[in-house]
């Protein structure tokens, strides 16, 4: 096989269509502004400067349409899984979900309360999930990092229309 | 005002047979008042100068079994900086109390909640829907005999624990 090395002037790379796809697409990758309980206000300080998620190109978006992620940050009650269910189907494809904390992992604390949901996948598909109560910062930016992993690692150009 | 001048004044003007009053309990002392005199205790309370119980600070129901339900106000007068609890009791078979939002109309959404929760319909209430369950919710679940349902709308209300299978 021909080997381009040092053939190319300097301003050329080469790269795999799929990996420049998904480069891009995990270099914006752009979260609901949804917020249910107490971890909405640990996700507010995770959007916030210090731990700065805008370097990774992680912006909150107001609108579900122009969403690529949901963060289940909070206990879901059953009056409000339905609304979840209804602003995960308007979100365009591909999506995907973070589920933050015990109580959107399981029901947590409140999981034999009459009103709680026990576990946000009970209702829509979840890609990581967040261990803690509330997960700090750190632990919220690596769930937000494997979903950059598992993107990179996706076929993206190829995939089933 | 102490709680004994409160029901001396109370008791002069509705008779001593009915109210019974409760002070060895833990907590503050009480007076059991018929559910039918409610209203017009409670707008006695209210308009008595020497009351003067301007405020109804809470209205809340209290499942009290085998067969009864309660509902407590807890009144203040901000004039008077003395407070009364009183309690009305009746059986979970037929759970009707008259509303006291013509009194106080703070009343409105707490009888909402008393019914949303413990089931108790006030009768001559303006608006008496749930105020926080679902619409569609079936069953009062702060009711000691309250079962849940198996599902909402097709979520499963349960989630087998990992640790212990077989507890489901």
């Amino acid at each position: 096989m021909l080997s381009l090395k040092g053939q190319l002037p300097d301003n050329i790379v080469t790269t795999k269509v799929d990996d420049v796809l998904n480069w891009a697409r995990a270099s914006s990758l752009w979260y609901l502004l949804f917020g249910l309980a107490c971890c909405g206000i640990e996700l507010m300080q995770t959007g916030g400067p210090r731990s700065d998620w805008d370097r990774f190109g992680a912006v909150f978006r107001a609108t579900p349409r122009q969403s690529d992620l949901m963060i289940v940050a909070g206990t879901l009650t059953y009056k409000m899984a339905l609304r979840t269910k209804i602003l995960y189907e308007q979100m365009p494809e591909p999506k995907y979900v973070i589920s933050m904390g015990s109580c959107a992992n399981c029901g947590g604390l409140f999981q034999l309360a009459y009103s709680v949901v026990k576990g946000v996948d009970k209702i829509i598909p979840v890609d990581v999930y967040v261990p803690g109560c509330p997960p700090r910062p750190e632990a919220l930016t690596q769930g937000l990092l494997k979903i950059q992993e598992k993107m990179m690692k996706e076929k993206f150009a190829r995939r089933a229309a | 005002m102490s709680f004994e001048e409160l029901i001396q004044t109370l008791q002069g003007k509705f008779g001593a047979e009915s109210l019974v009053t409760t002070t060895d309990r833990a907590g503050d002392p009480f007076v059991m008042v018929p559910a039918a005199k409610i209203v017009e205790i409670l707008t006695f309370c209210r308009d008595d100068a020497s009351l003067a119980f301007d405020c109804l600070s809470n209205l809340t129901g209290v499942d009290a079994p085998p067969d009864d339900a309660e509902v407590v106000y807890h009144l203040f007068s901000y004039s008077k900086k003395h407070s009364l609890t009183c309690k009305v009791r009746v059986p979970k078979s037929n759970p009707h109390v008259s509303s006291v939002e013509k009194i106080y109309p703070t009343a409105n959404w707490q009888e909402r909640e008393a019914f949303d929760l413990i089931g108790i319909i006030f009768d001559g209430h303006s608006d008496l829907r749930r105020i926080m369950l679902p619409e569609d919710w079936i069953g009062h679940p702060l009711r000691k005999d309250y079962k849940e349902a198996a599902d909402y709308h097709g979520i499963s209300t349960s989630r087998p624990s990992l640790l212990y299978p077989e507890k489901g």
